[in-house]
């Protein structure tokens, strides 16, 4: 499971900041066009953060969704999933939201 | 004690509901994956430094990875320097067959890891030492789910689906086939006993990653693997 070893470099990029102090939550970005699924992180979490200065604290998951920019009609569009093909029929599509996987913040004391 | 209900969970989410926590908040902003894109890029620095060509072979298990390196050893021998990173989760077998092939292997065992990552690569580079200018073929664990989100510094990535598999693993793996800069459809020859659509499979494949290119092979009879030389020629 892919999402343990996330969840783990999760955990010690935010033990590393700690610095000993005890973590109370952990924020992070997890798009909905990433691999990641959020309850295996949170599964994950309470794992690895035993016995860490990270032990009992909330995470906390922010799951922005796929959203994508049609180059020919310059229209930007929901995407559910990876199928990149805009509602005008082009193909031509960057992805401008969903791939996020980001630590964003963390609550210590 | 609480002191939105009175309870005497102190934060988190002891007493069966969430908590204000008071404390200070820390901004980080960073990728998850920070620390293996450093290690990567500085794996790729080096690659790049040597003039060495790095490939990551990634498809599910028993797609015929060690015996496309197999025969891509035979073939390449005398045209090019031709070393391998075998990653499996348990034993040697693979890395076996790499040797007998007669090339130098390096095999990483990931135990429970499903994947290869950054520093397993960098590990493996520093046994293999590989010459100026050689090619570097890494098998990673047969998985198509998450080798692709742990970049090891290659120059390009590859995903091998055998015929046999089913017409639709681009849709079922999207995340695999969207990283790809190379797909392999391998065991052509059993097409005649398979209910497998190529072209639908491509167009599958193009359907999460427009640009990709698309070849076909038999690891077994041979068939197709110029292309494969071809192309592995161009990314030098
Ligand atoms: N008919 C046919 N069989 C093939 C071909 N390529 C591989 N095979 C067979 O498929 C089986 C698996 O091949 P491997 O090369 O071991 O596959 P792999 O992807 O390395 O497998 P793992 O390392 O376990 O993930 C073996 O029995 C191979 O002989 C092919 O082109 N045609
Ligand atoms: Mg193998
Ligand atoms: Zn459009
Ligand atoms: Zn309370
Ligand atoms: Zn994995």
């Amino acid at each position: 499971m892919h999402e343990l070893s996330i969840t783990q470099s999760v955990v010690d990029a935010v033990c590393e900041r700690a610095a000993g102090r005890p973590v109370r939550v952990v924020t992070v970005r997890v798009g909905m066009l990433t691999a990641v699924v959020a309850d295996a992180m949170r599964f994950c979490f309470d794992l690895v953060t035993a016995g860490t200065v990270a032990e009992g604290a909330r995470l906390e998951i922010d799951q922005p969704a796929g959203a994508g920019h049609c180059r020919a009609c310059d229209t930007e569009f929901t995407l559910a999933d990876l199928i990149l093909l805009c509602p005008c029929g082009s193909a031509d599509v960057d992805i401008t939201s969903g791939q996020e996987l980001q630590i964003i913040s963390m609550k210590v004391g | 004690m609480c002191g939105t209900c009175g309870c005497h969970a102190d934060g988190g989410t002891g007493g069966g509901h969430s908590h204000p926590v008071n404390g200070e908040t820390i901004t980080l902003e960073q990728r998850v994956l920070a620390k293996n894109e450093d290690v990567a890029s500085r794996n790729r620095d080096w690659l790049a430094g040597q003039g060495i060509v790095a490939v990551n072979l990634m498809s599910s298990p028993g797609a015929g990875k060690t015996t496309l390196l197999e025969r891509t050893i035979g073939d390449l021998a005398g045209r090019r320097a031709v070393s391998v990173i075998e990653g499996d989760q348990e034993t040697t077998l693979d890395a076996d067959r790499i040797k007998r092939a007669g090339c130098a292997v390096v095999q990483v065992n990931t135990g429970a890891g499903c994947h290869l990552d950054a520093e397993m690569m960098h590990t493996a580079l520093g046994s293999l030492s590989p010459a100026p200018g050689s090619l570097i073929l890494v098998e990673n664990v047969g998985n198509l789910v998450c080798p692709a989100m742990f970049d090891l510094g290659e120059r390009s990535k590859v995903v091998i689906i055998s015929v046999t598999e089913g017409t639709d693993k681009p849709l079922k793996y999207p995340y695999m086939f969207a990283a790809a800069d190379l797909v392999i459809i391998n065991k052509i020859d059993l097409l005649p006993y398979v209910d497998f659509d190529v072209d639908r499979c491509a167009e599958y494949a193009r359907s999460v990653n427009p640009k990709v290119r698309v070849l076909t092979v038999s690891a077994t009879t041979g068939e197709g693997m110029d292309d494969w030389y071809d192309w592995v020629a161009e990314q030098y």
